[in-house]
């Protein structure tokens, strides 16, 4: 009797693995498997005899039973799986796309150049230990000019074409004023950069605004040298120019320092070859710079025997223009979107 | 300033280095070298020529064949130069030489090449050349005819096969420098030529000053009183008489014309050569026009009227210093001399001045009368009292030496109180520690001695001489010592002691902040001028008694477009976005962080206040809710969303009278937005529909907040509901929603408007409205009957108010 009931098993199982074999959708696969495990499945009908078995066969059989239901399911996994995956496969191929057409774009904004550059400045003094202080665009005449050594009718009072509100009052030229503010203060050391506008009455061209901003930096502290103005300068060159910038310090004079200098930076275009950026020149002129003169110390209340100190600027467009080969100034101040847009 | 390379070398014999060395290391010694121009830069194979027979040309009637010798040969050229005689001694350019440019003065850049060529089919071995082939002008050669080629004199000593170019002093440099104002004394050709002699280690060598004058005294035929000895340090004068004006000698008409001075004759010449070398300018009047033989040196009457000898008539005060005989003005001191007083062709005795003037005081002055000339420039920078002697004797000297007329014996100095070296204590070891170095004492001598700046071993003094006036302090000190060691020697080291933290201010931060934001919502970021029209407020519509219009002039603007400065950032905001408009660039949004300045009282007696305005906008696509988003996003990123109001009644002017609001924040007014108003748009030339919007970061400052609290995520389930209205259309949204709030209480969660309508559907008058209510509690899930009774309440309150649900 259990031979011909496992026979009878054998050949559904067989029957429906074949079938299983060829089949090519869940669905079908779903038909497969009720017409054989299911309330009227043929393995079902296979148990109905089981009252016919002897009853001592009955287990044995029914073990053969389960192992045919366990090779039919076993397979119907294997087959759901391996359809899922086709499935899957011919989804992904269906929904290709043509990664080379156009990108849609998030219209974010862009920032002012002037920015950039200033946002990088602040990051390396920042990096350096420099806090950022700001101050008044319209500055009493004394801290632009008597504060920072440069006296009623002394002559670099006409060379920065100042504007004047009235005898007292001027737009400042300098942001050096925030920096004799700052150590009026009294708080020492000072490790500062104060960045903002200023203005000198230059007619608006290519190369000249009457508005223009300056980054200018002070540090007072005791046994301050030129030869940290120098390495501080040189590793803000190299940071914001690149690491291969050389730097060249040359003698000049301002009122506000003692000794004076103006630093030049290898030419970042040809690397000091010489070109056309550079003017042949290899070099370009990018701030002026010296030791902090006694007697602006003095008038600001610090003892220049104890502390000494070094300052420097530099005007944020300049640096702007070079860094991003602006040639033509007025284009800071139109605000064309199509010029903004490229920073 | 300028000067010819040639002339340094005058006092600096030995300097023998390319025009670039000697720029380059000038320099980085101090002396700033703006660049250089070489005057034979387009002039190659140039040669002395002798024409030593001339034909006329067989085919044409103004040229003619020249037999020229060249020294190793002769050469025939073919010329149209009517001055060509034989005998004459001539610049010849030789094939494949160049030239500067065309005998008419215009410059070719790179020059002009020269070829062996026929003219009219006879043979033509090269050229030869007018001054202004050369490259310069009868200006500089005023013994070069008016057309024609240039002739040497006879007696000039060139002989055929001389180079031209050397022989005409063309193979000279202009160096331009940029002199800085602590170095007056390098204002003058010795004083460079001091530096490039201390620059490059050599030998300077002052020319020597010897005595001059007949036995005749001076103060026979002068007397000078200074009157105003606070302007006149130092008035020094002598007389020449017996004076016979003629050319300079050729080697100082090419010194000036090297400097780009033009040569005129003798005298002149030689106060112009005096004042480029020693830097001091003199004035020469005719004696015999000055009455009383007297000099008054005084401060002009107030309203005095005074002729420059240029011709131009000035109207004088109190503070400026003039030059008078007994009885009128002769001079604008240390500007210009009178017209009554000049020297003219018929001169024959002059009296010389050499003063020292107050520098503020000229410079003041020639700005005052609007007439700055080479004098008053140099004297204005405030010159060496102990100079004026010196130049003096020296322009005497040239003129016995030039034949040019007798010298008087003797001179008239007024110098009331000499000008003492100063002295700086000594202090290696400061300069040392100021500079970074571990120079030794002595190499730091060293260095000073270069410049003359001398060691008084007794004090431990450095004694500088007075031509420096800007030696005062150790710090000064230090810097002579840092230019001859070399800037570049010095080692880099960073800033050691005290740590300090890096920061920026909270304001910075905000700033940033609004940055942000801006650009996520697609602004880029403008700046404009601080300055601008008065007429602005006429086109902002601003009424006549806005406090907008009171605000701060500057008193000398570059002109009337830039005169006031801004007391709102909406003109700059609105030129912008026009700008953009006008180039046709579609969807614009800017934002701009800026300054207005607002006065506290006018005229300004003090320091005005300086508010940060954040203004951001936009044509385009968007509307008032894209910018009243931007504002509430900003806003929300600094910690401001609870106390948040508008109030419609904004009362801009320059804003749509339907569209604007102010923006409110815990009952402070923190800014402002809208649509800007047709007829202004209209004005600006914008054909959009544009919205601004004005946030003013003082009044935001003390609520804003970067400190941030978790309140949890919700644990319970949420029930929403619907609220369809029909509103009258004169209630808010937000009367509206605060209703609504109140009768939700504490669990609702979210209140959003989904759908807003007016029109056909509804009654006249009214509009629907339709939102979205979301209800949760933090505690517990929401039963059935604690959203209905939120509801009954909201409800309630809606019909207080005579809303109605919509059917």
């Amino acid at each position: 009797m259990s031979d011909g009931m496992k026979e009878k098993l054998d050949s559904i199982v067989s029957k429906t693995l074949e079938k299983m074999q060829n089949v090519k959708t869940t669905e079908a696969l779903n038909e497969i498997r009720v017409s054989v495990l299911g309330k009227k499945g043929e393995l079902k009908e296979v148990m109905k005899g089981m009252k016919e078995v002897a009853p001592e066969d009955r287990p044995k059989v029914g073990q053969m039973v389960n192992e045919a239901r366990d090779r039919i399911e076993s397979k119907l996994a294997e087959m759901r799986q391996r359809l899922d995956q086709e499935k899957m496969e011919r989804q992904m191929e269906g929904e290709k796309i043509d990664v080379t057409l156009p990108a849609r774009k998030a219209d974010i904004g862009h920032r002012h150049p002037n920015t950039i550059a200033l946002e990088e400045m602040e990051r390396i003094f920042i990096g350096m230990g420099y806090e950022v202080v700001e101050g008044p665009e319209i500055e009493w005449d004394e801290y632009n000019f008597t504060k920072l050594n440069i006296p009623p009718n002394h002559p670099a009072k006409d060379e920065q074409d100042t504007f004047y509100i009235n005898k007292d009052i001027v737009l400042r030229t300098q942001t050096s004023p925030v920096q004799a503010r700052r150590m009026e203060q009294g708080k020492l050391p000072i490790r500062m950069i104060s960045p903002g506008r200023v203005f000198r009455a230059d007619e608006v061209d290519a190369t000249h605004s009457p508005s223009f901003h300056q980054v200018e930096g002070l540090v007072v502290d005791k046994n301050i040298t030129f030869a940290d103005l120098k390495g501080t300068l040189e590793q803000f060159a190299r940071e914001i120019f690149g690491p291969d910038t050389k730097t060249k310090f040359r003698p000049h004079h301002f009122p506000f320092t003692e000794p004076s200098a103006e630093m030049d930076v290898s030419c970042f275009k040809c690397g000091g070859k010489g070109c056309r950026f550079c003017k042949g020149e290899g070099w370009i002129e990018i701030l002026g710079c010296g030791m902090v003169h006694p007697h602006v110390l003095e008038m600001c209340g610090i003892d220049p025997e104890e502390y000494t100190g070094f300052a420097f600027g530099v005007g944020l467009e300049r640096i702007a223009l070079l860094k991003y080969e602006i040639d033509d100034m007025r284009l800071l101040y139109e605000n064309d979107i199509r010029f903004l847009k490229q920073f | 300033m300028n000067t010819s390379l040639s002339w340094i070398k005058m006092y600096v014999p030995d300097l023998d280095c390319s025009a670039q060395e000697y720029c380059d290391a000038m320099t980085l010694s101090g002396t700033k070298v703006e660049g250089f121009t070489r005057l034979d830069r387009d002039l190659e194979k140039i040669v002395v020529g002798k024409i030593i027979s001339l034909e006329k040309h067989p085919d044409s009637d103004h040229l003619v064949i020249c037999q020229v010798d060249i020294g190793e040969k002769n050469v025939q050229i073919v010329t149209g130069a009517p001055n060509a005689v034989v005998g004459m001694l001539t610049p010849v350019v030789l094939p494949g030489g160049r030239v500067a440019g065309g005998h008419d003065g215009t410059l070719t850049e790179g020059g002009i090449k020269i070829h062996a060529g026929k003219l009219r089919g006879v043979d033509s071995d090269g050229m030869m050349c007018s001054i202004e082939e050369l490259g310069s002008s009868r200006e500089f050669y005023p013994e070069a005819p008016e057309n024609g080629i240039y002739a040497f004199a006879e007696d000039s000593g060139v002989k055929p096969g001389d180079d031209a170019v050397h022989a005409l002093g063309l193979d000279d440099v202009n160096i331009e420098y940029e002199i800085t104002s602590n170095r007056v004394d390098c204002y003058s050709v010795i004083g460079i030529a001091r530096e490039a002699a201390a620059t490059f280690d050599k030998k300077f060598v002052l020319p020597e000053v010897t005595p001059t004058g007949n036995s005749e005294d001076v103060n026979d035929y002068i007397q000078v009183e200074v009157e105003a000895p606070e302007l006149c340090p130092r008035y020094t004068a002598r007389v020449v008489k017996n004076i016979k004006l003629a050319p300079s000698p050729v080697w100082m008409q090419r010194c000036l014309a090297a400097n780009g001075i033009r040569p005129i004759n003798n005298v002149v010449d030689i106060t112009n050569y005096v004042m480029e070398e020693y830097g001091q300018p003199m004035h020469a009047y005719d004696l015999d026009t000055i009455s009383g033989h007297k000099i008054i040196v005084k401060r002009a009457q107030d309203g005095e009227k005074f002729t420059t000898l240029d011709g131009n008539e000035y109207t004088l005060d109190h503070t400026i210093l003039t030059i008078n005989d007994a009885e009128k003005a002769v001079g604008l001191a240390g500007i210009m001399g009178g017209e009554n007083s000049m020297i003219t062709d018929q001169v024959h005795t002059m009296l010389f001045e050499a003063a020292c003037f107050d520098g503020t005081n000229i410079r003041l002055s020639s700005r005052k009368i609007g007439h700055q000339t080479d004098a008053s420039r140099k004297f204005d920078k405030g010159l060496d009292p102990n100079n004026a002697m010196e130049a003096m004797n020296r322009a005497c000297q040239l003129i016995e030496e030039f034949g040019a007329g007798e010298v008087v014996g003797g001179a008239i100095d007024i110098y009331p109180v000499k000008r003492e070296e100063s002295r700086v204590l000594f202090e290696p070891d400061k300069i040392n520690s100021l500079l970074g170095t571990d120079l030794s004492a002595k190499q730091m001598l060293e260095y000073l001695a270069k410049v003359e700046l001398r060691y008084d071993e007794k004090t431990n003094e450095i004694v500088a001489p007075t031509f420096r006036q800007d030696i005062h302090r150790c710090c000064d000190i230090a810097e002579e010592v840092a230019r001859f060691f070399g800037y570049n020697n010095i080692p880099t080291t960073l800033p050691r002691g005290e740590a300090t933290t890096g920061k920026i201010s909270f304001k910075n931060r905000v700033e940033a902040k609004a940055r942000d934001v801006a650009e996520y919502c697609g602004f880029s970021q403008g700046m404009c001028y601080s300055f601008e029209s008065p007429k602005v407020f006429d086109r902002l519509l601003l009424p006549q008694d806005d406090s907008h219009r009171r605000a701060i002039q500057i008193s000398n603007p570059l002109g009337e477009d830039f005169s006031v400065m801004r007391t709102n950032s909406v003109n700059g905001m609105l030129v912008s976005l026009s700008t953009n408009y006008n180039r046709r660039n579609k969807n614009v949004r800017l934002y701009e962080l800026g300054n207005i300045y607002i006065p506290k009282s006018l005229p300004l007696t003090e320091l005005p206040e300086e508010r940060m305005q954040f203004t951001l906008g936009m044509y385009g696509e968007g509307d008032f809710y894209d910018m009243k988003g931007v504002v509430e996003e900003f806003l929300g990123q600094i910690g401001m969303h609870d106390r948040l109001q508008y109030n419609a009644e904004a009362g801009k002017t320059f804003l749509h009278p339907g569209r604007q609001a102010n923006i409110i924040y815990d009952g402070k007014m923190i800014g402002f937005l809208g649509e800007v108003h047709p007829l202004v748009t209209k004005s600006y030339g914008i054909g959009e529909r544009t919205y601004l919007a004005v946030l003013d970061l003082p009044a935001i400052l003390p609520f804003a907040t970067f400190d941030r609290k978790y309140h949890g995520i919700a644990r319970f389930p949420a029930v929403s509901r619907d609220l369809s209205m029909v509103v009258p259309k004169n209630i808010q949204a937000a009367e509206l929603e605060k209703v609504i709030r109140q009768g939700g209480g504490a669990i609702l969660e979210e209140l959003s408007l989904f759908d807003i309508y007016e029109g056909e559907q509804v009654k006249a008058g009214y509009k629907s409205m339709a939102y979205s209510l979301v209800f949760r509690s933090k505690e517990r899930t929401l039963e059935e009957t604690d959203i209905n009774a939120a509801m009954n309440a909201i409800l309630k309150g809606l019909s207080d108010m005579g809303i109605e649900l919509r059917q």
